[in-house]
Formats: structure tokens, sequence, C-alpha cells
């Protein structure tokens, strides 16, 4: 194959070893990245993906090895410094100062002043439309951030980076929460930005990604280099081998099945903009799930997704209406509390702000939402409670040393698993989930699909919001369509592709301007 | 490979322990007579018992997340309360009653104030969503005003034997106060380690909106919190007004900075979520100890106040210090 791209090597990793407290996270690892490409990453959570990351941007000093930038030796004192050099991350965790405006973090540490010495508003609001613009966000650069979405907070981030015009990108898993419709425009995007000779280092889990926007690819499992080399020369399954270290059967489509038992039903169910009066963030939703369904709600950014599952269990009393009946009997949701007594729970869409208390043990993680059982004559009893956790560890394969380790500790994959966990434990009937693979790796989706399956099985009703589409086709069994809080489709799984799909997910004002 | 890092964890886990045993060896070596002495130890166990009864309340407010800065007013308003009602008793002119009162009714009705004052703490905090530090310092100065108002600026003296038993009595070759600082605290560790209530503190600190998704009555439980933290303060009341016999309305001036100190330098997180009584009272015992020692060690009284504070410093330096490798 001919080299189209200029091979100029701008950053490379030689033999790069990172040590946490006895245990190797890294163990000689060699990367390069050329001017002008993207250089995928991939590997399973705990591959030492991030940790390649944080010594290449400078965030860890202490490694073996070498980093050669331009083939100088280089050492960066702190991630500051790896800016200077033209080094740009964007991480996986978002790290966005919630109470500012989206053109305050843009340019946070790097603000315009005028000649008083005051920060020139006008200019940094300006500049961040550009490059909002850039990335197809329509928000305005002055509101706070902590009023967005995850996904319109991580385009913010990524306008953050693209502002510091680095030289070398490095993206660490950019698109787990945002939507099929942004990571179009962030693909475009890279390959504007690597047409005009920026390097980038982009980490991901999902394969397919890679065969659109890779130019090579480089393998990690457990620390160690297993393999390298173009995207073009490498078949899907290889990779998947490499990464994994065995065969992962990918994801298949079901057929219909008819499932008679209704349990859990909404009746135009509503929730009010907090924020525009007189409009809905859910509006009129009515659908059912039965004993043994994957219900699917499929959504762009702002559709309402997570705002409808919130609703159904009892997070935003105040603000809605509208009718929730489990088993044909209306019930009353005022709150999370009453929720789970219904039966109903609610894997969120982030685990680290709503999902766990990072720094509890997996047992007491697991338990917190049925703490009662673990109760003997009214007092907690330890080994009742690592009982039921070990139970779960086993039973949802949860990779932990115990069920004594702090959560934090976990790869995401296994945390996720932690807080299903947390709710199979309160014996429910109906599971709401959110998003429940964002951000973990191949493996773990897979294993958390087929979970999904199994409890379906057992006969709980589901409602799973995506926004991937090949999960959300290969997991439910119907699908319902949200757009701009509305339901405006719905598919059972035969009937289902992605672009009708996709076809009701996209606004209606958005479509028309499309056309215009 | 292990060990180091088990050596690291086990100095984190007790370095309080160890500055501790470092300030005892110290002052002993120094002062040997008069410092490691079975009198000393017991008159340091006096000393710190009311700001042990405070702190424990304290840390259950700073576990949530919170402050209490009113627990030195309240103290206060709950000793004048209980003095007063013991000495002249409740006159009710409109009615024109009069209640006379009991130690045990003077008392019981002390902690009740004390307890409202918490609850209401609570409620500022729970339903009208007012930030903890901003919620208490308010009440700091509401309860210290309600105390001058109840005895108009003087002291109220002359309590009697019974009340003065709790402050100057002792049982077993311990004095009753001790006794019960440790009953409280025996009783606080039990509930934050084996009650539901206890595990839900440390969830409401570690991540509220976790919690409150895991199906926590987030306000109940604060509500609680605070209320404990307002009887405790009382508890603490009773203790200063029986052992001085007077009710003054000074009492427990800028007792929340002690309290917090302990508990600070007992490891409890400021941000909420970690930490534990065991650790207050060893927070407790470190101020407690380093007073007695400056005083022993004849420390001018206004030098005392910057030694504790960079103790203070150092102490959760050093442990910030631990948590970063």
């Amino acid at each position: 194959m001919v080299a189209v791209k200029t091979e100029t090597k701008v950053l490379e990793a030689l033999r790069v070893s990172k040590t946490f407290g006895g245990i190797k996270a890294l163990d000689g690892v060699d990367l390069e990245v050329c001017a002008g490409q993207v250089g995928a990453v991939v590997g399973e959570n705990g591959a030492g993906k991030s940790t390649l990351m944080n010594i290449l941007s400078g965030v860890y000093q202490d490694y073996g090895g070498q980093i050669l930038l331009d083939g100088r030796q280089a050492s960066f004192a702190n991630p500051k410094e790896a800016q200077e050099n033209g080094i740009g991350i964007i991480h996986q965790e978002l790290n966005l100062i919630p109470h500012l405006s989206v053109a305050e973090n843009v340019f946070l540490g790097r603000e315009f002043c005028s000649a008083l010495g005051l920060i020139d508003y006008r200019r940094i609001n300006s500049e961040t439309a550009k490059i909002l613009q850039k990335l197809g966000l329509q928000i305005d650069p002055r509101v706070p951030v902590a009023g967005l979405r995850v996904g319109q907070q991580q385009v913010v981030e990524i306008a953050r980076v693209l502002s510091l015009d680095a030289r070398i990108l490095i993206m660490d898993e950019p698109t787990s929460a945002i939507s099929e419709h942004e990571i179009g425009m962030l693909f475009d995007l890279i390959r504007s930005l690597a047409d005009n000779g920026v390097a980038i280092i982009y980490i991901t889990h999902k394969l397919d990604e890679l065969f659109q926007i890779a130019d090579r690819v480089t393998v990690l499992r457990d620390g160690r280099l297993v393999g390298s080399g173009l995207v073009d020369d490498l078949a899907h399954d290889e990779i998947v081998r490499m990464m994994v270290g065995r065969d992962v059967k990918d994801i298949s489509v079901k057929a219909d099945v008819v499932r008679p038992q209704q349990v859990l039903k909404v009746k135009d169910l509503c929730l009010e903009h907090p924020r525009r009066s007189d409009d809905y963030a859910v509006d009129h939703v009515s659908f059912d799930v039965r004993a043994g369904e994957v219900l699917g709600l499929f959504g762009l950014m702002g559709a309402g997704r997570t705002e409808l599952l919130e609703t159904i269990f009892g997070v935003h009393p105040k603000r809605s209406s509208g009718e929730v009946l489990l088993d044909g009997r209306r019930i009353e949701v005022k709150s999370p509390t009453d929720a789970i007594r219904h039966g109903i729970g609610f894997v969120t869409e982030d685990r680290k702000l709503e999902g766990l208390i990072m720094h509890m043990s997996v047992a007491a993680s697991v338990s917190l939402a049925s703490l009662k059982q673990t109760e003997l004559f009214g007092l907690l009893s330890g080994r009742r409670e690592r009982r039921l956790a070990q139970q779960y560890v086993d039973r949802l394969r949860i990779k932990t040393p115990s069920v004594r380790q702090a959560v934090e500790n976990l790869s995401g994959g296994n945390q996720q698993k932690v807080v299903i966990a947390k709710w199979l434990a309160t014996n429910p009937r109906v599971l709401l989930l959110d998003e429940p693979t964002r951000g973990v790796d191949v493996n773990a989706k897979n294993q958390i699909h087929g979970l999904i399956g199994e409890l379906a099985q057992a006969g709980l009703a589901i409602v799973m919001v995506s926004s991937e589409l090949p999960e959300i086709m290969a997991v439910a069994d119907r699908i319902i369509v949200l757009s701009e809080g509305r339901q405006t489709a719905e598919f059972t799984r035969s009937e289902a592709n992605e672009e009708s799909i996709m076809n009701a997910a996209i606004p209606k004002s958005f479509a028309s301007r499309r056309i215009a | 490979m292990l060990g180091l890092k088990n050596h690291r964890a086990f100095l984190a886990k007790f370095q309080s322990l160890l500055a501790l045993l470092l300030m005892v060896i110290v002052f002993s070596v120094w002062k040997t007579d008069e410092f490691f002495t079975t009198s000393n130890l017991l008159v340091v166990m006096r000393q710190i018992s009311v700001n042990t009864c405070i702190s424990v309340g304290m840390t259950l407010v700073i576990l949530t997340g919170g402050i209490d800065l009113s627990v030195g007013s309240v103290l206060a308003l709950s000793s004048v309360v209980m003095a007063g009602l013991l000495k002249n008793g409740l006159e009710v002119p409109a009615f024109d009653l009069f209640i006379g009162f009991n130690v045990l009714g003077a008392v019981l009705v002390g902690l009740i104030v004390g307890s409202a004052l918490g609850l209401f703490n609570g409620l500022m905090v729970t339903r009208f969503n007012v930030p903890p530090f901003v919620a208490t310092l308010a009440m700091l100065t509401i309860a210290r005003g309600l105390t001058e108002l109840w005895t108009g600026g003087a002291a109220i003296t002359g309590l009697g034997d019974t009340f003065g038993h709790v402050g100057t009595g002792w049982f077993l070759g311990v004095p009753v106060q001790v006794w019960m600082c440790a009953a409280i605290v025996a009783v606080a560790v039990v509930v934050l380690r084996k009650t539901r209530f206890g595990r839900y503190i440390y969830a409401v600190g570690g991540n509220e909106r976790a919690a409150k998704l895991s199906g926590l009555n987030v306000t109940r439980i604060k509500l609680l919190v605070y209320t404990i933290a307002g009887g405790l303060s009382a508890v603490g009341g009773l203790i200063v007004t029986s052992k001085l016999d007077s009710a003054t309305p000074i009492a427990g001036d800028g007792y929340e900075l002690d309290s917090i100190a302990a508990v600070v330098i007992g490891g409890t997180s400021l941000s909420g979520g970690k930490g534990s009584v065991l650790g207050t009272v060893l927070g407790a015992l470190i101020i407690g100890v380093l007073n007695s020692g400056l005083i022993i060690l004849q420390v001018p009284p206004f030098s005392q106040k910057v030694i504790k504070g960079f103790v203070i410093l150092l102490a959760v330096a050093i442990e910030m210090h631990g948590k970063d490798q």
C-alpha cells in the first residue's frame, strides 16, 4: 500500500513502562504518531491506554523508557508544559467547571484581557462561538456548563482543546457520551484536522469507529503492546482477538417474540422544561413494557431520554404529570424511594456522579439500595452484606480482588456491573437502564448485553436508553424513538432499520433546515 | 512491594495515634513528675469531655458534607435554660402560672432546647437550601442572643449538689462526665458502623445525588444528624454548667473551632463521606494533651493558641500528603 500521507513522526514512545504500587500498568510499550495521521489505541479497560496517555501529556513524570518529540528526547514536568509543546488531551472524564460559562471553560487559564486587565468577554464569547460552530453545537457560549447534558459538555471539552491549536491531539474515548449525529460531525472534524497536519491519537473501545477514522492502530492488553499496524491491513476479528485474547461473538439480532404480560405502563407522561416555561422536556409520552421484554429508547442529544427515565423514577415530582401503572394499577411515585418500593430500579447514565459512591467498597455499593436485607437483629451484618455482594460478583462476573475493594479501583465495565448489581439486589420488576454500556470495553459490553438478555428472560421488564444504534437494534425487542421530548416512532425488532430510526430521531425543525 | 504499600497505608491510618504517642512521650520526658500521672490523665480526660461530646455530633454533620458552627451557642443556650429553670422555675405571667423544675426536668428541657435548635438548623439546610455554613452561622448569633436575653447578661449560679454531680462526681474511680462521654462515643460508633442510618450518613456525604437516586431519604437523614448535633451540644452544656456550678452567657464561646479541629485532626474529610468517631476522639485527645502539656510547660496562653493552630495545619497537611502518594 502506498502511504498517501507524509510520514513525519512527531511523537514517539519507546519502551515506556509505569508501575503503580508494585503493579505494572505499562510494560515496555512503543507508540508512534505521524503528522496528519489518526493513530488509534485500542484495548480493554485496564489495558494501560489511559496511563500511556497520561505519560504523553505530562501527567506522570516518573516512568521508564523515552518520549521523543520531533525526534528529540522530551520530558514534561506537568501537563501545562506538554500543552505548550503542542500536545492537547481530551480526557474521558469531563474536566469542566460547572458554574462557569461555556466560553469561560473553553478559555480557562488563557482568557483574552483588555488593556485594564479585565476579561474581554466579547472576544472569548465570539471565539468560542466560532469553534462551537465548527463542531456543530448550537448553544450560547454564555450559558453555564452545568445546564448542558453530558454529551454537550463533551463537545465543549473538545472545543477547549481545539482552541489550543494543538499539533498533537489525544482523544480518550471522545464518543462515549455523544450521539451518532454528533459523532459524524466529530469525525468530519478529526479528518479536517488531520488534513491540516495535526497528529491525532484516538483511544476507543468501539471497533467500527476504528475503521471509519483511523490510519494506524495499536492494540494494548494488560499493559503490553500486543500488535500494531495499518488499519487497512487488519481484519475486525483479528483486532478483537488481540484485545481480549480470545474470540468474542459479535452482537447479533434476535427474532421478534410477542410477550403478553404487561408490567409497566406510562400514560401521557410530561415533564416541564426546567428553564423554558410552557415547554416540555418530556412531552406526553405513553408506552408499555411487558415481562421479559427489552424496550429500547432511542433519541439524539436533548431528546429527553434521561429525563423520561428520571420522571418515571420520581426524580422530578414537582414538574411531572401523567400516569404510571404497574400491573395495571396506578402508582404514585413521588421520589426514588417510592419507585424502589414499587420494584423499579434505575441504572443511571453517569456512574461516577449518580450511580456510585466511589470510595465505598463493592459490598457497601451493592447493598446500598436494599440495606435492610443485610440487617440482623436491627444491626448491619457485615457477613450478610458480603455474602449478598459476593453472590452478584459471581453472577455478573465482576472482576474485583474482593468485595471489600473500593469501587473506584475497578474498571469502568466492572463499576457498571456493580451499579446493576445494586439494583438487582432490590429485587426489581422493572429495570430502567440509561446508557448501560457507556465507557466500557468491548468485552464488558458484550457481557452486559448478555446480562440484559438474561434478566429479561428471567421476567424483568427492561427499558434501555442508548445512543448507539447498533446496540439498541441488537438488544431491544421494541424501539421507541424520542425527538425533542416527543415520541416520534415505534418499531418492532424486525421493522427497525438504522435509517428509519435516525429519521424519526432528527428534530423536525432540524430536518427542514437541512433540506433548505 | 506490598509491604511498602501497607506501610504507607498504616502510617496514613494511624498517624494521629502516632502523633499523640509522640506528644505524650515528649511531655513525659520533659516533665515526668507532672505530666505522666494518673491524676493528670484524668484531668485531661475531664477537660476534653465537653469537646468530645460536641465533636461526636460535629463528626456526624461533617460526614454528611455539612458543618455546624452553632455548637458553642447552642451549648450556652441549653446551659442557661437548664440552670434558669432549675434555679428560678418558669413563670408565665399571662396565666398567673409558676412551674418549678427538679434536676431531671430542667436537664430534659435543656436537652430538648438543644435538639430543637439543631432541628431548626437542619430544616434551614434541607427545606430552604441554606448552605450549612450560613444556616449554622446564623444560629450561632441567634442562640447567643437568646442566651443573653434569657439571662439578662448575668451568670446563674448555685445550682445544688445533685446537679453538680454530673460535672464533679466520680464513679468507679473515673469522673462521671468521662463515663457519659464514653457512652456517647460507644453509641455513635455502633450507629455509624452497624446501622442503616450510619451507613446512609456516609452515603449522603460521599455522593448525595447517588444516595438520593438509591432511594435514601436524604432530607430525613440530614434533619436527624443536625438534631443529634444540637442535642449533643446541650449535653456539653450540661457538663460545663454542672462542673462550674454556674451557667454564664459566654459559655461555649469559640467551641465550634476546637470541635472542628478535633474532627479534622481525627481524619474526617471536610467534604464528607469519610471519617470516624474514634478518629475524632483521638483528635480531641491530641488537642487535650497539647493543652495540658503546654500549660505544664508554662507556655504563655497567647503562644499556646499559635502553637495549636500550627498543630492543626500540620496534622491535616501530613494527612493530605499521605493521600497523595
